[in-house]
């Protein structure tokens, strides 16, 4: 976890004031709604269906245990008692009070968070891999990395006013699990031969309304000129990115209609004035920042812990969760734990403000007092010892955090969508809940093994849909509910966007939907190794569109019929 | 209406835009039957082509840019413009940010470097910091509250034109 020196902390304490004296003058009159919308969005405020909802920034996805309670106590005194956790390491709020917000900008401040650009058309939140620095497929820790990009991001003065929003991910581990190449900016931190740190750059990629998965614009580019560089990518974005039309503003267009080597001339014609300049980075400032951030104190532990061994036979439940939630660690005798906010019956990626006063418990007595938020909206404890596995399991499952269900079907990923968004064409919540009653038996749930399942409630896709093995997309059709089914999607190194199957379906019809995919999937699998996207992979969506729409259950066919033409 | 900040003052004025017609009916006023304004705005292609006219029309020019003004032509043209005004068709549309800081960083221009169109209080921290430092408020905007905005942040982090070493070199700790 970094920690604010006086200067990291005044920059917040002056957006605070800055926010503060813009809500007051919108509030008086004399800031329209028009002058004020940019504004506010920079700080996070989103006018909703309800209520304004307000998004605030995890930076790179860590929490310490003091900033979970105060997020809970924001969500208890000026929410209605719980946050949603989002695809990009944010918490959201959907109820405050829009004159209250500058108090509640406030209350983050006094524990070194903020609200600074998660939306707008700005840099957005900096986020990284959920096992940074503690995974053993890591190559380079992106924390320090992650931090040093949110200070050059944070209040840019060139890049405030973007053509669009613009967002930027690093990963340093082999697995990539920040979704680096379906992002504005995604950067993957590398070693040389030699030893020396470097990022290989990819630029264009993103999910929205058209997903394209990012190209890569450098394969290496030595640390020392990561801020220029990037300066110079968002440079030749902002002076000629398109701004005429909002569905083409993206950098991604941008590159599609250059073609990257154009592209890649201009951003190399930028940098060739400002690359080693002041900007260059300097070994100072990473030691400075990679300094302070706090560092646990792990303990001498055998690799292999017996008590955890026993239990594991014994207890066959927590079997189940070892082997879902609990990741490995690069540090001997400790592992990692999600706790799933997916538990059936209650809106993915949502808190209650009871659940992160006590995730703040659990970290300090189980983690040193740290937490991350994943994109895949749960919660990670980065640093458990093996040994207190089953008392913190234990407790988990007591706070319904403890769902054995990381990397399965039911762990989906859900945007609030309709009944929060006003962007939302559909809703996405009881659509992710019906899915999850439906595949709540945990052997099924086992047996069907890792699946991603993505739900989106509208084009902006901020539940990913495009990457979900399974994906489902809330569309509108003549003002009601529906939904588009995809399959073959994935993230990470082997990213994939996935394929529309056929007709989309009505809100009561797309459980039964996925029901079907699972069945031929099930049917299909060549053995119990090969997973949902590996047979879609090897047989292509005919199949599982054949099973779906009916050709292959002909008693349900005219019913397909009618919602194919529905 | 004095809505016009330049290095920290407020003045009086405002500059007309001159497009062609403009410009010639300017110029072939009397001396003396002038109604001069302080100074005209002139579009970059219009300055360009009609440079040795605008030379003579008594009243300071300023040299209009826009996002699809061409940098480069710009940039050979600079050690004749006195004073260049970026033009904000939106406050939302943040192009003139990289273009002045462009002008000032990659084609080291001294001069006036003015800020015109959609301006208002809320962009002036940035504006001041990519290197204008002539504002041109809309006519809503309360000037001397606008003033206050220069000092939103005292520790900005980033390398500008206003401050070329990022906060990073100079940071001690």
């Amino acid at each position: 976890m970094y920690v604010y020196d006086s200067i990291d902390q005044r920059v917040v304490d002056e957006r605070v004031a800055q926010f503060r004296d813009q809500t007051a003058r919108h509030l008086a009159g004399r800031l329209s709604e028009d002058d004020f919308r940019p504004l506010r969005l920079q700080n996070g405020l989103y006018i909703q269906r309800h209520a304004p909802m307000l998004r605030v920034a995890i930076p790179y996805g860590m929490l310490n245990s003091a900033q979970l309670r105060k997020l809970a106590f924001i969500a208890r005194v000026y929410d209605r008692g719980y946050g949603h956790f989002s695809t990009r390491q944010n918490i959201q709020f959907n109820w405050p009070e829009l004159a209250r917000v500058p108090d509640i900008l406030a209350e983050l401040a006094s524990v070194q968070m903020h609200a600074i650009q998660t939306s707008g058309n700005c840099i957005r939140n900096i986020t990284s891999d959920h096992f940074a620095g503690i995974a053993p497929d890591e190559i380079v820790n992106p924390l320090t990395w992650a931090e040093i990009l949110r200070q050059w991001s944070t209040l840019h003065p060139e890049f405030a006013f973007l053509p669009r929003k613009f967002k930027i991910a690093i990963n340093g581990a082999t697995a990539d699990r920040a979704a680096i190449q379906v992002h504005d900016i995604g950067l993957q931190a590398v070693q040389a031969d030699d030893g020396a740190i470097g990022f290989k750059v990819l630029v264009g990629g993103g999910l929205g309304r058209t997903p394209i998965i990012g190209q890569v614009l450098r394969e290496y580019l030595p640390w020392q000129h990561l801020l220029s560089y990037l300066d110079a990518i968002l440079r030749v974005y902002n002076r000629f990115g398109r701004r005429d039309n909002l569905y083409r503003s993206r950098i991604k267009i941008q590159l599609k209609e250059q073609g990257l080597e154009r592209f890649l001339a201009e951003v190399e014609q930028e940098w060739s004035w400002s690359k080693d300049g002041p900007n260059t980075l300097t070994e100072a400032e990473v030691q400075r920042v990679a300094s302070r951030f706090t560092q646990p104190a792990y303990r001498n532990l055998p690799a292999s812990c017996e008590a955890l061994q026993v239990q594991l036979v014994q207890d066959r439940s927590f079997a189940a969760w070892h082997r879902r939630n609990v990741h490995p660690h690069r540090v001997p005798g400790y592992a990692a734990v999600t706790l799933s906010l997916k538990m059936t019956g209650v809106p993915p990626g949502d808190a209650t403000a009871e659940q992160m006063d006590a995730i703040a418990g659990l970290a300090e007595r189980y983690s040193f007092g740290e937490a991350r938020v994943t994109h895949e909206q749960n919660i990670v404890l980065a640093d458990v010892e093996q040994a207190a596995l089953h008392e913190l399991w234990q407790e988990a499952r007591g706070l319904g955090l403890a769902t054995p269900n990381i990397g399965l079907l039911t762990n989906i990923i859900a945007c609030p969508g309709g009944d929060f968004c006003s962007l939302a064409n559909a809703r996405s919540i009881p659509v992710a809940e019906d899915i999850q009653r439906r595949f709540d038996d945990l052997d099924y749930l086992f047996d069907i093994g890792e699946l991603d399942l993505n739900i989106s409630g509208c084009m902006n896709s901020c539940g990913h849909h495009h990457v979900g093995h399974i994906g489902i997309l809330g569309v509108d059709k003549h003002g009601s509910e529906f939904y588009q089914v995809s399959i073959g999607g994935a993230q990470g190194e082997q990213a994939s966007l996935g394929k529309v199957i056929g007709p989309s379906f009505g809100a009561q019809d797309v459980g039964a939907a996925v029901e079907r995919l699972i069945a031929c999937y099930l049917e299909h699998r060549d053995s119990d190794a090969e997973r949902f996207i590996d047979t879609v992979r090897r047989l292509g969506i005919e199949p599982f569109k054949e099973y779906v729409y009916g050709k292959s259950h002909s008693s349900r066919t005219h019913r397909e019929r009618q919602l194919a033409s529905a | 209406m004095a809505n016009l900040i330049r290095r920290g003052r407020i003045e009086s004025g405002n500059w007309p835009r001159l497009d062609a017609d403009g410009l010639t009916a300017l110029a072939t006023q009397k001396q003396g039957e002038r109604d001069s304004p302080a100074g005209v705005l002139i579009p970059f292609e219009l300055w360009r082509s009609k440079h040795d006219l605008c030379a003579t029309l008594g009243t300071e020019v300023g040299v209009l840019i826009g996002d699809d003004d061409d940098l480069t032509e710009v940039a050979a043209h600079l050690p004749h413009a006195g004073l260049i005004a970026v033009h904000f068709p939106r406050f939302t549309n943040g192009c003139g940010y990289s273009i002045a800081r462009l002008l000032r960083g990659r084609y080291g221009y001294q001069g006036e470097l003015r800020a015109v169109g959609d301006i208002m209080r809320d962009q002036l921290f940035y504006l001041g910091r990519v290197g204008f430092d002539a504002f041109e408020l809309r006519d809503d905007q309360d000037c001397e509250h606008a003033l206050n905005a220069f000092s939103d942040f005292t520790h900005p982090y980033q390398a500008s034109s206003d401050e070329p070493v990022p906060l990073f070199r100079r940071r001690v700790g």
